[in-house]
């Protein structure tokens, strides 16, 4: 049979005109489009940096929202703390951002319906144990089947998401899953620009799990911190001014007006080869 | 009673021809046979307290916790029908989160009792359902500083058009109870349950008022719960009961505006000071007796 519907019994041609095929895809004759969803982001933050040390993870984003080449939001916090032990680093599309933002959000706000005391502790006297935090990993897991889910139903959360935090067995924990719902795990992730420019400088520091563990909290920020001047230097979607934060037992220490520290921009001149210039 | 025999108690949603509805009245007798709920506004933050009776000694202690976190910043503790407490707990919870879902931000305790009273009157009028048969307190805080918009990024301008009006105090502490006619009122401090009329007059005593000043701090507030707790429980001394209680303060308060249980290390010195208070009345009793 054949199935398409102009072509189904119809009325003769020479009496009441030609089948009206416009409201058919273009590919059957018609006027309209296929059905699209996003195609590109609109406004986006870029690179996300994350390093983990013998005790932690440090996280951070610049706090630069773009629309396109424009820089349109200078007060933007990419960093999104969870709970006590995990927080999320956000690169992509800032408005998707927002919608898992809210979703975590409400998941935080489910999670702690069965109350809990405000010192919550993993384990405790008499078995009475507080209902345990989401660790990094839970979170990690539910935000990388939202995005496979998202991509899968060819509508993706265009982001780059990094998940720093402490796992179940209070481990330094650090995971990305981004809008193909691809996940990824190392010592050190970057994302955007940083997966070029930044991740070659973060594994000279911590070339593999065995150096993270022997990596000190002030060395992990510190070059953190050398990653976003550098970051700063060469990408044009970037600022100097970014959040930065430290996921470990204690907590998570979150700062978002940080400001970069000591720029040379010496080597500037020596670059040739872009734009008007004349090598 | 006199409404037994006259067949206008027979259905919810009639009238008897003095204007009662017996059906909401049965109702308001299953509340009153439920453990002691109490919830205190104290002038920082509120207390919501149960006297959680243990119905078996096969049942895990300090287990199936009974008040309810309804949103970061609200809670409810209720007396009466359990499983209608459960079902008040949900709707309040799914209030919540359909408030956030339109307005991006925690919704205001007046909010939540307005659209909880309307929930339970709704069924009070029908004949195809009960009226709920349970006394619900409502217990929260409404933000004072300023909650960053869920999900929102940057920060809009501080005063001015589109910005904030400088020097308004808003938010606070509040409290409510819900009763199974639908009837709501803000309250100081609520008592339900059997141990009612003890628990009111004990919260009578208290400095609630915030206009006053020397109204009661929430530290000493979660003293007053656990002591009235005890002092409505004594007209059922032969049952064993568990106190169960809850908080909730300001931003810089120490639960931080999230509602949680009480510590325990605190719970248990406000339990101690119950008990101690409990029987240095009866020292005195004793005395004036002797």
């Amino acid at each position: 049979m054949n199935h398409f519907p102009e072509a189904w019994g119809r009325p003769r041609d020479e009496i009441y005109g030609a089948y009206n095929p416009t409201y058919l895809p273009s590919s059957l004759g018609g006027a309209h489009q296929p059905t699209t969803r996003t195609q590109s982001p609109i406004v986006t933050g870029t690179s996300v940096l994350a390093l983990k040390f013998s005790t932690g993870v440090v996280i951070a984003a610049d706090n630069l929202a773009s629309y396109g080449s424009l820089a349109r939001f200078t007060d933007v916090h990419r960093l999104k703390p969870f709970n006590k032990r995990a927080v999320v680093g956000f690169g992509g599309d800032v408005s998707d951002m927002q919608y898992l933002d809210r979703l975590l959000n409400s998941l935080d706000v489910e999670e702690n319906y069965t109350s809990s005391t405000g010192d919550s502790k993993q384990g405790g006297e008499e078995g009475l144990v507080d209902a345990p935090l989401m660790s990094a990993k839970n979170l990690h897991t539910y935000l990388a089947k939202v995005m496979y889910k998202r991509r899968t139903d060819f509508n993706p959360l265009w982001n780059a998401l990094l998940i720093v935090g402490l796992d179940d067995q209070s481990q330094p924990f650090l995971a990305s899953a981004d809008l193909l719902g691809t996940t990824f795990s190392a010592p050190s992730l970057a994302t955007g620009f940083g997966a070029h420019l930044a991740q070659p400088i973060l594994r000279r520091v911590v070339p593999n799990e065995a150096a993270s563990r022997e990596l000190s909290r002030e060395k992990a920020v510190e070059a953190i911190k050398e990653c976003m001047k550098v970051l700063f230097y060469r990408d044009a979607r970037s600022m100097n001014e970014y959040s930065i934060a430290v996921v470990d037992e204690n907590g998570v220490e979150l700062s978002e007006n940080e400001k970069l520290e000591n720029q040379s921009w010496a080597f500037a001149d020596r670059i040739k080869g872009y734009g008007t210039q004349v090598v | 009673m006199t409404s037994i025999g006259t067949g206008y108690d027979l259905s919810n949603s009639v009238f008897s021809p003095d204007g009662r509805n017996f059906q909401v009245e049965y109702a308001v007798k299953a509340v009153e046979n439920g453990g002691t709920a109490i919830g205190i506004r104290c002038k920082d933050g509120v207390v919501l307290a149960l006297e959680k009776l243990v119905t078996s000694k096969l049942l895990k202690k300090d287990a199936n916790k009974r008040i309810a976190t309804v949103d970061r910043n609200a809670g409810v503790v209720h007396s009466g029908l359990l499983p209608d407490g459960r079902h008040f707990v949900s709707r309040a919870r799914d209030e919540a989160s359909s408030w956030r879902g339109t307005y991006k931000a925690p919704i205001p305790g007046s909010a939540l009792a307005n659209r909880m009273g309307a929930y339970v009157q709704a069924y009070t009028l029908y004949n195809s359902v009960r009226p709920f048969g349970i006394t619900a307190i409502i217990g929260g805080y409404d933000a004072e500083t300023e909650l960053s918009v869920d999900g929102a990024v940057g920060n809009g301008p501080k005063v001015g058009a589109g910005g904030k009006t400088q020097g308004v105090k808003e938010g606070g502490p509040f409290l409510y109870m819900v009763e199974p006619s639908g009837l709501y009122w803000g309250y100081y401090g609520a008592a339900t349950g059997k141990g009612r009329q003890a628990a009111k007059a004990e919260l009578e005593k208290l400095k609630l008022d915030p206009k006053e000043g020397n109204c009661i701090s929430l530290e000493e507030g979660v003293k007053e719960a656990a002591r009235i707790i005890y002092v409505a429980h004594e007209d059922s001394k032969d049952k064993e009961f568990e106190l169960e209680m809850t908080w909730i303060s300001s931003m810089s308060g120490p639960t931080k505006g999230r509602h949680e249980e009480v510590p325990k290390a605190l719970r248990e010195e406000a339990e101690r000071l119950a008990k101690k208070s409990m029987e240095g009345e009866e020292e005195e009793e004793e005395k004036m007796e002797g």
